[in-house]
């Protein structure tokens, strides 16, 4: 008896995405495939995982994760680059929370200045994602823009209501722009439809369709993912044909789950492993969903996930590039 | 899975004879697809149709039960490849590895953990269900033994795998009744296999050395009239488990391959040598289509994670989990207790509610009805907002309980307070925003 494998070929490409400049740049995107299913088409490029860095010193953090970067989170430079030497980045996502208006407030002038000094001091390509706050947000990256003009930088977010200052600082700057929408496929189709009217080419657009942790509202992340992948490749619709950022370890580090030791909640086992598999887990589940650049922040749970990525796209299988 | 009214015609005698009671063999058959009468009305079927009948009426993956009672858990019986287009049914089954070559004292050792290790989620609880029981040692009575000490100590699903038959055959002397998934049952041994799962009405586990050995296997024991199959496709590493997961859920519902319509098994320990590796590993398969996931790991920091990932994978896509509208009275509050609200979203209830309680402050929670949204999610829609909530307040008839009028508003929200306080006349408090700092709060909240 023969068997033929069932295959889902001729799909559409996604859009591939040049982050950083010469000696220091990745690619994402470009496949014609679902997730890993490299059977089906090509997989030009593998998925990537960013360490999350930030800017100040981060509050609340546990201490199994922490204890990481205690010699380092004063300084954000120092920071990305224990990540790079120790942990062997492959992209640095530099998070700059000073900005908010809620916390420090810091001038965007001076929050700019960081990521371009970031930017010329390591090795790998650079992620920035503002404050969160819309309005300060779309004066602060078009100055991040401005300082890294014509890098390649990738930065957002650019949400429905502050996306034509920074989407239009990412075209004058010759950047590539994260587009945020909140767990819709319409929204981000919309959102992408307004940035590429602007004259941004689609190559240089990923979107952020919103992400949250195991345990809380992952199911949602994980089917936008798919769906977002299903209508760019299957359906050829080209408005979602983006590469798809999650932001994991954010999401993941601030549940109950991941701030309790383990005399708090004996129940749940050693708190290190657990978070450990919580971040890699949450990470793994959305990778299979339709992620192309996921950020996270336990070195441990980061080499997981970059091990599984190279096992489930190894060199000499089929459709992999 | 339907089969048309016509095909069905096409099986039947087409003598017209009315004996089932309709005019015709073609209303009849009719009716049968309808799923409106049995096939058994017709005296003259024969059993070649009744046989390709029953295959042509069968979901495209059938669904297998394993044990009895309480931790009896059913797999398969899915219909989609995609779990927004309709809910994933049967959620895979978490099973404890436990070999005989394993120590006395270290089985001891895991039966007792297991026999504990359980975990609320959204009021419900969540635990494997299952214990694998292998053979490592060619040594039936060593086996035997194994099986009998698990048997009698516990009330798990048993899945019992070992290359020697005499071994299946004698402890299904002794619990055949609990339904144990047999196995592996291989192209050397299948025609024994297939009598004993006969005799005892045992799910078979089958193991092919490739997905078409496999299919060999399963028409063989399926033309030998065994339905409850698992399918174990023997990769040979993560990248090989991964496609054959795919290829197998859609060579069944895509190209109605009914040869491979079967759950399946998979050994996340067997891919790699690191224990927390193998948990992310068993992670990928949650949402890749396993039956039954068989853990090494079993250490709660493993298992948890996973069985919360299984829960929310599984969820309706549709619908969210919800609970009652209601004022949700925790630890006895009386008139001057505080008064907190939140959303009918069933996670948001359970994670707030379960602080609410940790913190030993008596305490009215509101729960108002926003179709099941999240805080923020539901204020971002236009629910939960200062003026749907001031109603709410009225209706939910709080006032009747307290004598004051403070309310705590989740930290997320911080933005409506003043608006709230305005539109119900209430004093607003902004709590914590993650619900993991009430407890703290709460203890040093005073209501004015
Ligand atoms: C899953 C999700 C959805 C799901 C819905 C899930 C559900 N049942 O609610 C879907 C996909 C349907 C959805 C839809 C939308 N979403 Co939505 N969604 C999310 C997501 C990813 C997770 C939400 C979640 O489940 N959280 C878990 C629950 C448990 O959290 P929670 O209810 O807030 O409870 C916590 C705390 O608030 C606290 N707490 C709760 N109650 C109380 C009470 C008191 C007294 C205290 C002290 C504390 C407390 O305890 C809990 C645990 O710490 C978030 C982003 C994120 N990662 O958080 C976006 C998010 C909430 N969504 C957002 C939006 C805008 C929307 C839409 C309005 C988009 C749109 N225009 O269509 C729609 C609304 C749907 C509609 N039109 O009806 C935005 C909100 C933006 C904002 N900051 O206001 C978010 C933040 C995404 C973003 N970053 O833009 N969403
Ligand atoms: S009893 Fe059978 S053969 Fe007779 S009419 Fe009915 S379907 Fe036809």
């Amino acid at each position: 008896m023969t068997f033929e494998v069932p295959l889902k070929t001729g799909g559409s490409k996604i859009n591939e995405v040049v982050i950083g400049t010469e000696g220091v740049k990745v690619k994402v995107g470009g496949q014609n495939c679902l997730p890993f299913h490299s059977f089906d088409g090509e997989v030009i490029n593998k998925p990537i995982v960013a360490f999350e860095v930030y800017d100040v010193k981060p509050e609340g953090w546990a201490s199994w994760l922490m204890k990481y970067y205690e010699d380092v989170y004063h300084d954000p430079i120092l920071w990305a680059k224990k990540c790079i030497s120790e942990y062997n980045a492959d992209a640095i996502n530099l998070n700059l929370i000073s900005a908010d208006p809620g916390g420090l407030d810091a001038e965007p002038e001076k929050v700019a200045e960081i990521v371009k000094k970031m930017r010329e001091e390591i090795s790998v390509p650079l992620i920035v994602y503002g404050c969160g706050n819309l309005e300060k947000d779309s004066v602060l990256l078009r100055k991040v823009f401005e300082l890294n003009a014509e890098t390649n930088l990738l930065g957002g977010a650019a949400e429905e209501d502050n996306y034509k200052p920074i989407a239009a600082a990412a075209l004058g700057f010759k950047d590539n722009v994260i587009t945020l929408s909140p767990v819709d496929i319409n929204l981000a189709k919309q959102l992408n439809i307004m940035v590429t009217q602007l004259g941004v080419k689609p190559e240089c657009v990923v979107m952020d369709p919103v992400c949250s942790a195991i345990g809380y509202g992952i199911e949602y992340a994980y089917s936008i993912n798919e769906r977002l992948k299903i209508a760019a490749i299957y359906q050829g619709d080209k408005a979602v044909a983006n590469p798809i950022i999650n932001t994991v370890g954010r999401e993941v580090w601030k549940i109950k789950e991941n701030k309790l030791s383990k005399e708090e909640a004996s129940e749940w086992g050693d708190e290190e492993l657990r978070g450990i598999i919580w971040e890699a887990s949450t990470a793994m589940t959305l990778f299979i969903g339709g992620s192309d650049i996921v950020t996270m922040r336990h070195p441990k749970a980061v080499k997981i996930v970059r091990e599984l990525i190279d096992e489930l796209l190894a060199e000499g299988v089929e459709g992999v590039k | 899975m339907g089969i048309s009214g016509l095909d069905i015609f096409k099986l039947l005698p087409k003598t017209n004879c009315r004996e089932c009671g309709f005019p015709t063999c073609l209303a009849f058959a009719m009716q049968l697809a309808a799923k409106k009468v049995e096939l058994e009305k017709c005296p003259y079927v024969t059993e070649e149709a009744k046989k390709a009948l029953a295959e042509a009426a069968r979901p495209p993956i059938m669904p297998v039960t394993v044990g009895t009672g309480d931790f009896s858990f059913t797999i398969g019986g899915e219909t989609v490849l995609y779990r927004h287009e309709k809910r994933f049914e049967h959620r895979p089954s978490f099973a404890y590895s436990i070999s005989d070559s394993m120590k006395d004292s270290q089985v001891d050792e895991i039966l007792n953990r297991i026999k504990v290790q359980k975990w609320e989620r959204v009021g419900e609880l969540l635990q494997p269900n299952s214990i694998y029981l292998k053979s490592d040692e060619d040594d039936v009575s060593k086996y035997i033994n194994l099986v009998e000490k698990v048997a009698s100590n516990t009330e798990f699903s048993l899945i019992l795998v070992n290359e020697n038959l005499e071994a299946i055959e004698k402890v299904l002397q002794f619990c055949s009744d609990r339904k144990p998934l047999i196995g592996p049952v291989t192209k050397d041994n299948i025609d024994d296999f297939i009598s004993l799962a006969k005799s005892n009405s045992c799910p078979i586990l089958i193991k092919g050395e490739s997905l078409e050995e496999l299919i060999q296997l399963t028409t063989k024991a399926s033309d030998e009239g065994l339905k409850e199959i698992v399918l174990d496709s023997s990769p040979n590493n993560l990248k090989e488990a991964f496609d054959h997961q795919i290829y197998i859920r859609r060579s069944a519902l895509e190209k109605k391959n009914k040869a491979l319509g079967y759950p399946t098994i998979v050994y996340p320990f067997e891919l790699t040598d690191v224990p927390i590796k193998e948990s992310v590993i068993a992670g990928i398969f949650v949402a890749k289509y396993a039956g039954i996931i068989v853990m090494k790991n079993v250490e709660p920091e493993s298992l948890f994670p996973l069985l919360i990932l299984t829960q929310n994978i599984y969820t309706d896509p549709q619908r969210p989990m919800t609970v009652e509208e209601k004022i949700y009275p925790i630890g006895n509050p009386d008139e001057k207790s505080p008064v907190l609200i939140t959303t009918n979203f069933s996670l948001t209830y359970f994670l707030v509610s379960g602080e609410v309680e940790g913190s030993k402050v008596p305490t009215w929670l509101l729960i108002m009805d926003v179709e099941g949204q999240s805080v923020l999610t539901s204020w971002a829609a236009g629910k939960f907002i200062a003026e749907e909530i001031a109603k709410f307040i009225k209706r939910c008839k709080i006032e009747e309980k307290v004598s004051h009028k403070n309310l705590v508003i989740p930290g997320y929200v911080a933005q409506i307070s003043g608006e709230l306080e305005d539109e119900s006349g209430w004093k607003v408090t902004v709590g914590p925003r993650e619900a993991v700092d009430i407890p703290k709060f709460l203890q040093s909240y005073k209501v004015a």
